[in-house]
C-alpha cells in the first residue's frame, strides 16, 4: 500500500480554510493518546489544557500576555517566509530588542518622562532589526545560508544577555542576584485594565502590527513584491524587483518586530532585564506563523491557540501533575499536522493498494 | 607530553558526535533532501540512549535504542517531506521543535541521575604505549565507529552503483525517475540513515561525552552538524576536518575558561557558534563553487507523475 499525490488543477479553497482546524483536531486526538499513555484521564486533561485557562477574566489577561509576543514575532516571520527568507533566529532578535530597549532605563535611569517609553520601543525595534540584518548581510554579500547563521546568532544573543544580566548590568543593590535594576514606572508598558488583570499594552501593539502588516501585504506594491519574489524569484527579477533588497526588507521587518516584542516583554511583563527573558517565544512563533497560514491576521488566532498551550501546560502541571514539557510536544505536533494537512490544498491523496504496474516500473 | 595526548583525546571526544551526525546528514542531502531536524533527532537519541542504558544496565542497548529512536523520528519527517511533499525547511524545523519537547518529557524523571558510560577500548600493551597508545587504541567505541562510518559512506557514495544512483537522485530527481529509479524509496532510506546517525550522535553525548541527561544537552550541535555538511561541500572526508576543527574550538574555549584570562566565560562559550558563522561565510563566499557543489535537487519536494 502506498500514498499517491495527485496535483489539483487549482488550489482547494475548502482545504485552505479548514486545514488549520483539521490540524488542531488531529492535535487533540494525539493529546488523548499521549495522556492515555501517561496514565492520566485524557478528557479531563484536555479540559485542563484548552478550556479551563479560558474560564476567568484574569486568565484571559494571562493569555494575552503570552499571545502578545507570539503574534508580534509571527507577523514579521510570516512576511519573511512568504518572501522565501528563512529567518529562524527570531529568538535572538527578541533578546537583542529587549537588551537595546533596556539600555535607556538602565543607563539613564534619571530620564523619566513621556518620551521614555516610545524611545525604548524604537530602540527595541532597532536592536532586533540590526541583529536580523546580520544574516541578511551575510546572505546577500557572501551567499551564506541564512537558516544556519540566524540560528547560530540565537545562542550568541542568549550568552550575551546572560553576561549583561550577571555582569555589567547587574543591580548593585540586588544582593548578587542576576538581573538589572527594576524599571521605573515611566519605563513600564502600562497594564490595559489593572483592575481586571495583568495584561499590558504589548498585546494591543501586536494586534496593531498584525493589521498594518496585513494591509501592507494585501494592498501595497511591497506586499505584491514579497509574494512575487517568494513564489517566483525569476519573475520577480523580470518585474524589476531586487531580491537582495527583499532579503534585507524581510530580515529588518521580522527582526524589528521580534525586537519590539522583546522590549514589550521586558518592559511590560517582567519589569527588568533578566538573564532569561523568553520561554522560547521566538521558536514557538515559527509554529504560529505557519498555523496562521503565513497571513498576519491569521497569526492573531494562531497566537492565541499557542498561548493557550503555554497556560494549559502550567495548569495541567498544577492540577493533574502532568509535566509542563507536554506543552512543547503539543506545539511541535501542531506544526507537523499543519504542514501535513496543507498538502491537501495542492494535492488529492490517493491510497494505492498493490499496484503491480507501478511496482515493475519502480524496480525497472 | 601526556597532557598533549589528553587534550587530543578530549578533542576527539568532542568531535565524534559532530562527525557522526554530519556524515548522516550528508547522505540525506546527497539524496536531495534537507532535514533540518538533526538537532531534534540527536536530542531524542541522547535521552532514549540514556534511559535505555539506565533501565537495562547495558550501554550498548542504550546505543541501539538511540539509533532506533532517531530512525523513528526521521520516518515521521520522511512521511511528511517525502510522501506528502511538504516544505522541507518547515518540516525539519518542526521535527527539531518536537524532538526537543519530547526529549524533555521523556527525560524528566532522569534529570540528575548518574548515567552509565560506554567503556573505552582497552587492548593490553597497545593501549599503554606512551604518547599515542590511548589515542589510537584506547578511545570510546563510537570514536572508531565514527571513522568507519565516514570511510563506509565515502566508499558507498563514490564506489558503488547504489551510491551513484543516490547522488544522481540528489542532482536531478526528474531524470532519475525517468530512468525508472524509485526516487522516494531511496530518499526514505537515506533519511532513515541520517536519523540513525543523529540518534547515535546523541547517544555519544549522553553515554560517553557527559554520561547524564540534561535538558537540551545537544546545545545546538545538531545545527553545527548541518553547517559542517555545507562546510564540507558535501564531501565525506572534509567532514572529518570540519568536525575536528569544531571539536578543537570547543575544547580550546573550555581550557581558556579554566585558565581565566579575564575574558567573560559567556564570550568564550559563544566561540563555537561564532566560528560556525565565520566558517560558513568563508566557504560559501564563492557563489559559483557553492552552486556547483550543492546537490541540485536539494530541498525540492518530488511528486512522481504516473
Amino acid at each position: 500500500m502506498r500514498l499517491e499525490l495527485i496535483k489539483r488543477p487549482q488550489q482547494s479553497a475548502f482545504f485552505s480554510a479548514v486545514s488549520p482546524l483539521f490540524a488542531l483536531l488531529l492535535t487533540l486526538i494525539a493529546g488523548v493518546i499521549i495522556f492515555t499513555l501517561l496514565g492520566k484521564p485524557p478528557l479531563a486533561a484536555l479540559y485542563t489544557y484548552f478550556i479551563e485557562p479560558l474560564s476567568e477574566v484574569w486568565q484571559l489577561h494571562e493569555l494575552a500576555i503570552k499571545a502578545g509576543p507570539l503574534i508580534m514575532i509571527a507577523v514579521g516571520l510570516s512576511v519573511a517566509y512568504r518572501s522565501n527568507n528563512w529567518n529562524i533566529g527570531a529568538e535572538g532578535q527578541f533578546i537583542m530588542g529587549g537588551i537595546a530597549g533596556s539600555l535607556i532605563p538602565i543607563l539613564v535611569p534619571g530620564f523619566q518622562n513621556f518620551m521614555t517609553l516610545p524611545l525604548m520601543l524604537i530602540f527595541g525595534f532597532a536592536g532586533g532589526a540590526l541583529y536580523g540584518a546580520i544574516p541578511a548581510l551575510l546572505k546577500t554579500r557572501f551567499n551564506t545560508n541564512e537558516i544556519l547563521t540566524s540560528l547560530m546568532l540565537v545562542y550568541v544573543a542568549q550568552l550575551f544577555l546572560d553576561w549583561l544580566a550577571r555582569g555589567v548590568f547587574r543591580d548593585p543593590n540586588g544582593n548578587n542576584f542576576p538581573g538589572s535594576i527594576r524599571f521605573p514606572s515611566a519605563a513600564r508598558l502600562p497594564e490595559i485594565d489593572p483592575a481586571q488583570g495583568a495584561a499590558h499594552w504589548g498585546f494591543v501593539l501586536s494586534i496593531v502590527a498584525a493589521v498594518i502588516v496585513w494591509a501592507m501585504m494585501q494592498y501595497s506594491l511591497k506586499g505584491f513584491e514579497v509574494k512575487l519574489l517568494g513564489e517566483s524569484p525569476r519573475a520577480g527579477r523580470f518585474a524589476g524587483f531586487s531580491s537582495a533588497r527583499m532579503v534585507f526588507f524581510a530580515f529588518l521587518l521580522s527582526g524589528g518586530l521580534a525586537g519590539l516584542a522583546g522590549i514589550s516583554e521586558v518592559s511590560g511583563a517582567i519589569g527588568q532585564l533578566r538573564e532569561n527573558i523568553s520561554p522560547g517565544y521566538g521558536f514557538t512563533a515559527i509554529i504560529v506563523a505557519f498555523l496562521g497560514r503565513l497571513n498576519p491576521i491569521g497569526t492573531i488566532a494562531a497566537g492565541l491557540v499557542l498561548a493557550l498551550t503555554y497556560l494549559g501546560g502550567e495548569g495541567a502541571q498544577m492540577s493533574l501533575g502532568i509535566s509542563d514539557k507536554v506543552a512543547r510536544v503539543f506545539q511541535g505536533l501542531i506544526l507537523f499536522f499543519v504542514l501535513g494537512c496543507d498538502t491537501l490544498i495542492h494535492y488529492r491523496i490517493r491510497l494505492v493498494f498493490g499496484d503491480p504496474a507501478a511496482k515493475t516500473a519502480a524496480e525497472g | 607530553m601526556d597532557m598533549f595526548q589528553n587534550i587530543l583525546l578530549t578533542i576527539a571526544t568532542a568531535s565524534t558526535p559532530l562527525l557522526i551526525a554530519a556524515i548522516g546528514e550528508l547522505v540525506v542531502e546527497r539524496s536531495g533532501v534537507l532535514n533540518l531536524g538533526v538537532e531534534g533527532m540527536m536530542v531524542i537519541g541522547a535521552v532514549c540512549g540514556f534511559a535505555a542504558a539506565l533501565m537495562t544496565g547495558s550501554p550498548w542497548i542504550g546505543v541501539l535504542a538511540a539509533i532506533i529512536a532517531g530512525m523513528l523520528l526521521s520516518l515521521l519527517f520522511g512521511f511528511l517531506a517525502i510522501s506528502l511533499a511538504t516544505n522541507q525547511v518547515a518540516t525539519g524545523l518542526s521535527l527539531t521543535l518536537l524532538g526537543i519537547g519530547l526529549s524533555g518529557m521523556i527525560g524528566e524523571n532522569f534529570v540528575g541521575q548518574a548515567g552509565i558510560r560506554l567503556p573505552n577500548l582497552d587492548i593490553p600493551v597497545l593501549t599503554d604505549i606512551p604518547m599515542v597508545g590511548r589515542l589510537i587504541f584506547g578511545q570510546d567505541p563510537l570514536f572508531y565507529i565514527s571513522l568507519a562510518l565516514t570511510a563506509g559512506v565515502m566508499w558507498f557514495l563514490f564506489k558503488t552503483r547504489t551510491g551513484l544512483t543516490l547522488r544522481a537522485i540528489g542532482d536531478s530527481h526528474k531524470s532519475a525517475h525517468a530512468l525508472g529509479i524509485n526516487v522516494l524509496k531511496y530518499r526514505y532510506l537515506a533519511v532513515m540513515f541520517g536519523g540513525g546517525c543523529a540518534g547515535l550522535a546523541g547517544a555519544h553525548l549522553s553515554l560517553v561525552y557527559t554520561p547524564q541527561w540534561v535538558e537540551n544537552m545537544t546545545a545546538g550541535r545538531g545545527w553545527i552538524a548541518l553547517a559542517l555538511v555545507v562546510f564540507s561541500s558535501w564531501r565525506p572526508w572534509r567532514v572529518i576536518g570540519g568536525a575536528y576543527l569544531f571539536g578543537a574550538v570547543t575544547i580550546g574555549q573550555l581550557h581558556a575558561q579554566a585558565l581565566g584570562f579575564g575574558i567573560p566565560s559567556q564570550f568564550l562559550s559563544s566561540l563555537p557558534y561564532v566560528a560556525t558563522i565565520v566558517v560558513l561565510v568563508l566557504i560559501s563566499r564563492n557563489r559559483r563553487l557553492t552552486v556547483m557543489n550543492t546537490p541540485a535537487s536539494l530541498a525540492q519536494p518530488f511528486v512522481p507523475d504516473r
